[in-house]
């Protein structure tokens, strides 16, 4: 349990950043194919009998890279569609060959609080802070690309890089929340709570830190429920990040409308 | 022959239901698919798939037709994507993200619960994964009238559609009511991807849905050729994903097939990759020949 919490606070802060950079580029096709193509990763890991870290992490590698690459050339969500389905259809021959046992399949689809061992906690936080520091060396240039992208290439950024380097780090930050939040449920978490965020306030650092909150928030509170109820994390997950939204929206309409109302 | 089809290829009832619901469904997520991805819709086309599917595992849970379950629950989810905001093209991103994320939640409460009901392994994966071999022949009928009832709206509000989809400022101004034609078609969209996930699965309604049409548009940037091509390409791809897994339970020793959904999303990705390759020489075919632009009527919308 104490695994489940470090692990998940990590994850919850992490994704927190991400899933802010994610909202406010519109990529949440990419960070809904990517964890899903890291699934398939681990069922094949599992079947060459590897440590699934590898596979996770290989394969949402691979994942993002096949999606910048191929966003060059085609429709970005065509090229995102496409690498989606041909991970999944990998991961169902993967599970189709194997004998693996279905609850395990289940843990890796919806979450396992009890996903990360003692000696995973290890390679979880050298990878947390590998992105850690890729965020941090991004993070002007990628702030700036994500809110006008005319605006950073006026100021030199080289957009292209920049976006290839944000899947890079979407891509690892995915491997490590699978395992605990499950390859379905990362997607929730990831645009959930930042979009709620940026529904509270205009301003960019703001919005950040307060994205990384209700992350955490919403991580802690399923990692509870989860554990009292019996009932999988995933489904907390998937349903306090979606109220978290909704409440950021009923909070903005009304507040919308006083504003109009003092105005008139 | 039998190289090609293994014994008792074609006396197998099920697959010919399996070759006849991969028909029916190549075509319907051909002529949708087109304007999904003229759209710039793929996102929503997967993310109703999902939505979709957690209406099926509610169905299951709740012991009524899968069918409506599916149908049901995507229709419901591109309602709440209309809601949120998927018309405005700033906010569809965050709308479709949301609702896909809260249905994913509730397909993770669903899915345990039927496991926890039934001891029947594989459920789930039946669930997400699908199999056209796990087809009910008894489908076929409401395949049918579904495939039906789609194709025949599309083919309703085609003008619109196609005007609203490539240029939604001069759809406004010549009056059509962008908003109406939005939901119409996001409601016909979860219906075809309601279907083809109950008949094909999840990951082969997605596969269908965008890889046949993105290959097409790129030799035809007309409607009406791009839908008819891609329903080919699409039926392709599916037949011989159908045939291919049907011989690989003889691959080997063990008798243990690999997926449908496997060999036909390589082979969908593998067309795309041979028509984009195809396309970019023709474009630099035609970029030296003359600068060319399509007009309207090239283009098949006037």
């Amino acid at each position: 349990m104490t695994n489940a919490w470090i692990s998940g606070t990590v994850i919850a802060t992490l994704v927190g950043v991400v899933g802010f950079f994610v909202v406010m580029r519109a990529s949440s096709f990419a960070a809904h194919a990517i964890p899903n193509g890291a699934f398939a990763g681990a069922a094949g890991a599992n079947l060459v009998g590897i440590n699934p870290l590898f596979g996770l992490v290989i394969f949402a590698l691979g994942a993002a890279l096949g999606i910048g690459y191929s966003s060059r050339r085609t429709r970005s969500d065509v090229a995102t569609a496409l690498a989606l389905v041909m991970m999944l259809a990998l991961g169902a021959a993967f599970l189709a060959t194997s004998n693996e046992y279905e609850p395990a399949i289940n843990a890796l689809l919806f979450g396992e609080i009890l996903g990360v061992s003692s000696s995973e906690i290890v390679p979880v936080m050298v990878l947390a802070v590998v992105c850690a520091l890729g965020l941090a060396v991004l993070y002007r240039p990628l702030l700036m690309s994500s809110i006008s992208s005319e605006l950073a290439v006026a100021q030199g950024v080289n957009v292209a890089l920049i976006d290839v380097l944000f899947l890079v780090v979407l891509a690892l930050s995915s491997a490590l929340a699978v395992p605990v939040v499950g390859a379905l449920l990362t997607f929730s978490l990831t645009i959930g709570p930042p979009a709620a965020a940026r529904l509270l306030t205009n301003r960019p650092h703001r919005a950040l830190a307060c994205s990384m909150l209700l992350s955490l928030l919403t991580l802690w509170a399923a990692i509870a429920s989860s554990y009292w109820s019996n009932l999988p994390i995933g489904f907390f997950v998937g349903t306090f990040s979606a109220l978290v939204y909704l409440l950021a929206r009923t909070w903005d309409t009304t507040r919308n409308r006083r504003l109009a109302r003092t105005v008139a | 022959m039998h190289f090609i089809f293994e014994p008792g290829f074609f006396s197998n009832t099920t697959v010919r239901t399996a070759l006849v619901l991969g028909l029916l469904v190549s075509v319907v997520s051909a002529a949708i698919g087109v304007f999904t991805v003229v759209r710039g819709q793929s996102f929503a086309g997967h993310a109703l798939t999902d939505v979709a599917t957690a209406g099926g595992a509610g169905a299951s849970l709740a012991v009524i037709s899968p069918l409506i379950g599916f149908i049901g629950g995507g229709v419901l989810g591109a309602g709440a994507m209309d809601a949120i905001g998927v018309q405005r093209v700033k906010g569809r991103d965050i709308a479709t993200g949301v609702v896909l994320g809260a249905a994913t939640g509730l397909s993770a409460l669903f899915l345990y619960l039927v496991t926890l009901q039934t001891s029947t392994t594989g459920s789930t994966q039946t669930i997400l994964f699908g199999s056209v071999f796990t087809v009910e022949p008894s489908t076929l009928p409401d395949a049918l009238w579904l495939t039906a009832l789609v194709l025949a709206t599309l083919f309703i509000i085609r003008r619109p559609l196609m005007m609203s989809s490539i240029s939604p400022e001069l759809a406004q101004s010549r009056g059509v009511r962008l908003r109406l034609v939005g939901l119409t078609f996001m409601v016909m969209l979860a219906v075809a991807v309601g279907l083809s996930a109950i008949v094909i699965g999840s990951i082969l309604s997605t596969a269908l849905l965008i890889g046949p049409p993105a290959s097409a548009l790129k030799f035809s940037n007309r409607f009406s050729t791009a839908v008819v091509f891609a329903s080919v390409l699409g039926t392709l791809a599916t037949w011989l994903g159908i045939i291919l897994a049907y011989d690989s339970y003889y691959w080997s020793a063990s008798h243990r097939g690999l997926p449908v959904s496997f060999f036909v999303v390589s082979l969908v990705v593998a067309q795309f990759v041979v028509a984009n390759v195809l396309a970019q020489r023709r474009r630099v075919r035609v970029v030296h020949a003359t600068e060319h632009h399509a007009t309207p009527e090239q283009v098949g919308w006037i």
